[in-house]
C-alpha cells in the first residue's frame, strides 16, 4: 500500500507538479472494479491502484467510500456515490460528482469498508491532499503523514516544504518530515534534529512518536535524547492533566448542579423530601425527544433549535406534573417527613412506569445538535462543546433563579412563607398557592434539567434514579435553603470528584466522596452554609 | 386527615404494583395446556433489555401454537415480572415452578440474577434457559446456557484485534460487577500467555450507569500514546454506554485509530443512539441482525409483523432465546413428556438451526455451538460483520486460563454427571486444586 502510494507520487512529481491527470477513462474503470471486490483485501488494493494514479478526481470516491456512501448498483455494476433518502438512494458520479438518477435500496449495495481500509484510505488521501490549494485541507494531510510516519514519503515531504508559503503549515510539515525521519534510517545527526523539532511541538502526538521511537532505536545518543524529551514532555501534560481535571470537575460540577437545582426548591425551600424529583428531570428529557421526533418528520431544517423548542415545553410539561402532585398529595403531608417520602416515592414509581408504558423501557434517541456536537482543545486541554453549554446553561438556570427569589414580589413572598408561615399568612399571603406554585417552579426547573441532560445521558425510564442520590448529596452538602449553598456545593463535589478519580478509580472515588459527606455533615449538620431565621430554630 | 392517609397508602400501593411486585398474566388454567415460565424484569433497571426477550418468548409460543402446539397440547405463556429485584427471582421462579407448575422457564439476564435462582431450579427440578453471554464458571443440572461464554466470544473479540488489527496494547474497561470482572481476569491470562506484558495492559471498573466518563476517556487517550497501537475491550454494561461512546465520539477518538470492542452493546442498544460517530467501533456476538440468510430473514419479518412495529430490532439474547426454545420443543417430542428429568436428558446432543445458517448442539455440559462474529458498527445502528469464526465454536464453562478452573470440566451425561469433574484427582465437586 505505501508503495503504492509514494509511486503514485513520484509518477506525480515527474509529471512537474501536483494534481498530474490521469486518463478519466481509466480511473473509471479502477473505481468500477470496487463493484466486484470480494473482500476487504482486494478493496484495499483497488484503493492503493486509484492512490497510485495520483490524480486529485480520486479524492471524491476515496473520501466516499471512507465515509460509507460508496454504492454499486446490482443491475449493471456500476459504482456511484449514494445518498440514502427514505427507501431511495439518490446517486451521483463517483468521479465528477454530477447527479446520477436516483435508484431504489433493494436495487444498489454499500462498498462494504472497515477501520483498516478507512485507515488505508486516511493515509492515501493525507498524501493526495498534500498538493491542495486550501491551506487548511494541507494543514490536516501534515498531521495525517505525522500519525502515519513512512520514510518512503520524506522525498514528496521535502518538495512540498519547498513549495509551502504558509508559516505554520510549514511547521506541521516539518514535524510530519520528521517523524519520518525517525522512522527512516538516516544518519544520526538527522535524527537528533528530527527529535528536537518534534519534542517542540509537545503533547500527545509528540510523546506517541517518541516513546514508539525510544522503544526500538539502537543504544546511542538518539535515544537518549528522546528518553529526555520524554521526560519534559510528560512533566508538562502532568501540569496540564491537572488543569484537565479542574475543568473535568467543574462540569461534573455543573451536571450535579442542574439536577440539583430544582430540588434546592422543593427540598431546600420547601422542605419536602421529594423523592419524584429524578422523575421530573426524566420528564424533561422525555419532552426533548418528544419534540425531535416531532422536528425529524415534519421540520428538519428546525432541528438545531430543538433544544430552544423544548426548554419552554419541558419547563410547563413538569411544572404542570408538580402542581398536580402538590395539590393532589404532597399537600396533605406538610409536616409530615417519612410519609412524605413513601408518597412521593410512589409517586415516582407510578411516573416511571407510566413512561416506560407509553415510550417502551428502551432508550430513546435524543440527538445533539450540530452546535453540541464535537469538542476543541486549547493547549493540552480537551473540551467538548456539549459539556461546555452545559456549564453556561447551568449557570444561566442558576442565576435565573436567584434573580426570581431575590428580586421578585413573589420570590419575597415564597421566602417570607419559609421563614415563617403563619405570619406569613397573617400579611396576607396565600400560602397554600405559593406553596403550590413553589413545587412546580421546582419541578418546571428539574424539567429544564432534563433537557440539558439528555444531551449527555440515556434518555430512558430510569433516567431520574441515577441523579436523586446525587441531588439530595449536593443540596445536603451545600446547605438545606441556601441556593449558594448548593451552587458551591455542586462545584466543590464536582472537582473532589474529578481528583480523586484519577488516583482511586471511578468506584472507590465516589465511595471515599460520600464518605467525606457524611464525615462533614457529623461536624456541620447544617451544611456548608447553614440558613438562619425562624424556622430553623422551630 | 385519617382519610387521607389511607388514600396515600393505597396510593404508594398503587405504586408498588406499578413497580411491579406483583404481576401475573392472566392464568386461564386450562388442564390441557403445557406452561411455559417467562422470568424476565418488566420493571426496573433491566427492563431496558429484559422486556424484548419476554416479547420474544410469548412470539415464539405463540409460532408454535400456530403449527399445532407440542405433544398435541397447546403452550401457555406464564409471565411474571421479577422487577430487576434479584431476590425477588428467586421467589418468581418458585411461583412459577411450584404454583403454577411450569413445565421449563426461560429467564434471567444478569448473572446474579441467575445466581439467585439456582439453588429454586435444583430443589425443585425444573429447566431454566438461561440466553445472555456470561463469564463461564458454572455448569449447573438444571441450566441450560444458550448464551455465549467467554471463550464463544471475548477471546475470539481479541484474537481478531491481536492478529487483524494488530493492537499491542490493551484497555479493559467495564461495570464493576461479576460478569466484567471474571471476562477480565480470564482476558487478562490469555493476553499474559500471548506475551502482552502486565504495563501494556490497563483495567478499569466504574459504577453501574456512570455517566460521566471525561477523566476515564482521557485516560484512554494518554494510555494509547505511548507509540503502539491501542485498543479497549469493553464490558461496561447496559445504560453507561450510551454517555461512553457520547464522550468518546466528542473527544474525537476514532475507530481507526482506538478502536472499542465491546461484549454488552447490540442492536437494542444502539437503538437510543446517533452511531454515525461510532462507525467502525467493533462489537462481539454470536448473532447479528444484519446476518444473511434465509432463516434470518424469515425471522426478522415475522418479528416485525408479531410487533406491528417495522423498525423493531432483533438482537443475540434473542437468537439465544430462539434457540433454546426450539431446543426445548425438540427434546419434548423426544422424551415424550414433559418432565423435567427426561427433558434434561434428552436435550444433550439436540441440535436446531441458528439464525447465522448452521446448526447449534447442546453440548454434554450444557452450553451450546455457536458461530462468533466481529462486526462494526455502522451509520445506521447495524452491525457489518468483519470476520467470523470459520466453524462453530463449544462453549467451554470452565475457562482454560484461569488456574483454578483449568482442571475442571462438565459432563451431565451418565454416569458421569457432573458440572465440575476435576480432571487432575479424577474426582468430582469444588474447584480446582490449585
Amino acid at each position: 500500500m505505501n508503495l503504492l502510494r509514494v509511486f503514485g507520487l513520484l509518477v506525480m512529481f515527474l509529471g512537474g507538479a501536483f494534481g498530474g491527470r490521469a486518463d478519466e477513462a481509466v480511473l473509471r474503470e479502477i473505481v468500477g472494479k470496487f463493484a466486484v471486490s470480494k473482500n476487504f483485501q482486494s478493496t484495499e488494493a483497488i484503493v492503493g491502484e486509484l492512490a497510485g494514479t495520483g490524480d486529485p478526481a480520486v479524492q471524491r470516491p476515496l473520501a466516499a467510500l471512507a465515509d460509507g456512501n460508496l454504492y454499486f448498483r446490482k443491475s449493471d455494476n456500476a459504482v456511484f456515490i449514494g445518498k440514502e433518502a427514505g427507501q431511495q438512494v439518490a446517486l451521483t458520479d463517483p468521479l465528477t460528482g454530477e447527479a446520477a438518477g436516483e435508484a431504489a435500496k433493494s436495487e444498489v449495495a454499500k462498498i462494504k469498508v472497515n477501520n483498516g481500509l478507512r485507515r488505508a484510505i486516511r493515509d492515501a488521501l493525507g498524501t493526495l491532499t498534500l498538493g491542495s490549494d486550501d491551506p487548511a485541507v494541507r494543514s490536516a494531510a501534515a498531521d495525517t503523514m505525522l500519525r502515519t510516519p513512512d520514510p518512503a514519503a520524506i522525498e514528496v515531504l521535502d518538495a512540498a516544504i519547498a513549495k509551502e508559503t504558509v508559516t505554520s503549515v510549514k511547521l506541521k510539515l516539518e514535524q510530519a518530515r520528521a517523524a519520518a525521519v525517525l522512522a527512516s534510517d538516516m544518519s544520526e545527526a538527522d535524527k537528533l534534529a528530527a527529535i528536537s523539532l518534534i519534542a517542540k511541538r509537545g503533547g500527545r502526538d509528540a510523546l506517541s512518536l517518541l516513546t514508539g521511537f525510544a522503544a526500538n532505536a539502537p543504544e546511542g545518543a538518539p535515544r537518549d535524547a528522546a528518553t529526555a524529551e520524554i521526560g519534559h514532555i510528560n512533566s508538562s501534560l502532568a501540569l496540564w492533566s491537572a488543569a484537565q481535571n479542574i475543568w473535568y470537575g467543574i462540569s461534573l460540577g455543573s451536571v450535579l448542579l442542574l439536577a440539583a437545582i430544582g430540588l434546592a426548591i422543593t427540598f431546600g425551600v420547601m422542605g419536602v423530601i421529594n423523592m419524584a424529583h429524578g422523575e421530573m428531570v426524566m420528564l424533561g428529557a422525555y419532552t426533548t425527544f418528544v419534540v425531535q421526533e416531532v422536528i425529524r418528520t415534519s421540520a428538519p431544517g428546525l432541528f438545531d433549535w430543538s433544544l430552544a423548542i423544548a426548554l419552554p415545553l419541558a419547563f410547563l410539561v413538569a411544572g404542570g406534573v408538580g402542581l398536580v402532585i402538590e395539590r393532589g398529595v404532597i399537600r396533605f403531608l406538610y409536616g409530615r417527613p417519612l410519609e412524605t417520602l413513601l408518597a412521593t416515592w410512589g409517586v415516582s414509581l407510578i411516573l416511571q412506569q407510566t413512561v416506560r408504558t407509553i415510550f417502551g423501557p428502551t432508550n430513546r434517541e435524543v440527538g445533539n445538535p450540530s452546535w453540541m456536537s464535537g469538542g476543541f482543545e486549547i493547549g493540552q486541554l480537551a473540551f467538548t462543546w456539549n459539556r461546555l453549554w452545559i456549564v453556561v446553561f447551568s449557570l444561566a438556570v442558576f442565576f435565573a433563579l436567584l434573580y426570581v427569589m431575590k428580586r421578585t414580589s413573589w420570590g419575597l413572598q415564597m421566602r417570607a412563607v419559609t421563614a415563617n408561615r403563619r405570619m406569613a399568612a397573617s400579611m396576607g399571603i396565600r400560602t397554600p398557592w405559593v406553596d403550590a406554585l413553589t413545587f412546580a417552579l421546582g419541578s418546571g426547573i428539574a424539567g429544564i434539567a432534563g433537557v440539558a441532560l439528555s444531551q449527555i445521558d440515556n434518555v430512558s425510564p430510569n433516567l431520574g434514579q441515577s441523579y436523586i442520590i446525587d441531588s439530595f448529596m449536593v443540596v445536603v452538602f451545600g446547605g438545606v435553603g441556601n441556593l449558594w449553598g448548593t451552587l458551591v456545593g455542586a462545584f466543590s463535589l464536582g472537582i473532589v470528584n474529578k481528583f480523586l478519580e484519577p488516583y482511586a478509580g471511578a468506584v472507590l472515588g465516589k465511595i471515599l466522596v460520600l464518605v467525606l459527606i457524611i464525615l462533614f455533615i457529623q461536624k456541620r449538620p447544617r451544611g456548608l452554609f447553614a440558613l438562619k431565621g425562624r424556622a430553623i430554630e422551630a | 386527615m385519617g382519610v387521607h392517609f389511607s388514600a396515600i397508602t393505597k396510593l404508594v400501593a398503587a405504586g408498588a404494583i406499578a413497580a411491579g411486585i406483583s404481576f401475573s398474566a392472566p392464568a386461564m388454567a386450562q388442564e390441557d395446556t403445557i406452561k411455559v415460565g417467562i422470568l424476565h424484569s418488566l420493571s426496573g433497571t433491566m427492563a431496558i433489555s429484559e422486556t424484548t426477550l419476554k416479547d420474544t418468548m410469548l412470539f415464539l409460543i405463540d409460532e408454535q401454537n400456530k403449527k399445532g402446539g407440542l405433544l398435541g397440547r397447546k403452550l401457555e405463556a406464564v409471565v411474571v415480572d421479577p422487577a430487576s429485584d434479584w431476590p425477588l427471582f428467586a421467589e418468581k421462579a418458585r411461583e412459577l415452578i411450584s404454583q403454577d407448575k411450569v413445565a421449563a422457564v426461560f429467564g434471567c439476564w444478569t448473572s446474579v440474577s441467575r445466581k439467585s435462582v439456582l439453588p429454586v431450579f435444583e430443589e425443585l427440578n425444573n429447566i431454566l434457559f438461561y440466553p445472555v453471554q456470561y463469564e463461564g464458571e458454572e455448569s449447573q443440572r438444571n441450566v441450560f446456557y444458550t448464551g455465549a461464554a467467554p471463550n464463544q466470544q471475548a477471546i475470539p473479540a481479541v484474537d481478531y484485534l491481536m492478529n487483524e488489527e494488530g493492537v499491542e496494547r490493551w484497555v479493559l474497561a467495564g461495570t464493576d460487577y461479576v460478569y466484567p470482572q471474571t471476562t477480565n481476569k480470564i482476558l487478562k491470562a490469555y493476553l499474559n500467555s500471548k506475551g502482552v506484558k502486565d504495563e501494556d495492559i490497563m483495567i478499569n471498573y466504574t459504577p453501574f450507569g456512570h455517566s460521566d466518563w471525561q477523566t476515564i476517556v482521557t485516560d484512554i487517550k494518554n494510555f494509547g500514546s505511548a507509540g503502539k497501537k491501542t485498543a479497549v475491550v469493553s464490558t461496561i454494561n447496559g445504560d453507561a454506554n450510551v454517555p461512553f461512546y457520547k464522550e468518546l465520539a466528542n473527544q474525537g477518538i476514532k475507530a481507526e485509530d482506538i478502536p472499542v470492542v465491546a461484549f454488552s452493546v447490540g442492536e437494542e442498544e444502539l437503538a437510543g443512539l446517533d452511531t454515525a460517530p461510532l462507525v467502525g467501533h467493533l462489537t462481539a456476538w454470536n448473532y447479528f441482525q444484519s446476518v444473511d440468510t434465509p432463516e434470518n430473514e424469515e425471522f426478522i419479518a415475522k418479528w416485525k409483523e408479531y410487533t406491528k412495529n417495522p423498525k423493531r430490532v432483533t438482537n443475540d439474547p434473542m437468537e439465544a432465546h430462539v434457540i433454546g426454545f426450539n431446543m426445548w420443543v425438540k427434546a419434548v417430542e423426544k422424551a415424550g413428556t414433559t418432565d423435567p428429568d427426561a427433558v434434561i436428558d434428552a436435550l444433550i446432543g439436540v441440535s436446531v438451526p441458528n439464525l447465522s445458517g448452521g446448526y447449534s448442539t447442546m453440548m454434554p455440559n450444557h452450553h451450546i455451538t455457536k458461530p462468533v462474529l466481529i462486526g462494526e458498527i455502522q451509520a445506521d445502528g447495524q452491525m457489518e460483520t468483519v470476520w467470523q469464526t470459520p466453524g462453530l465454536v463449544v462453549g467451554d464453562e470452565w475457562s482454560d486460563y484461569l488456574p483454578d478452573s483449568k482442571d475442571l470440566i462438565s459432563d451431565w451425561r451418565a454416569p458421569m454427571s457432573c458440572g465440575n469433574f476435576n480432571v487432575a484427582t479424577g474426582k468430582c465437586g469444588g474447584k480446582g486444586v490449585n
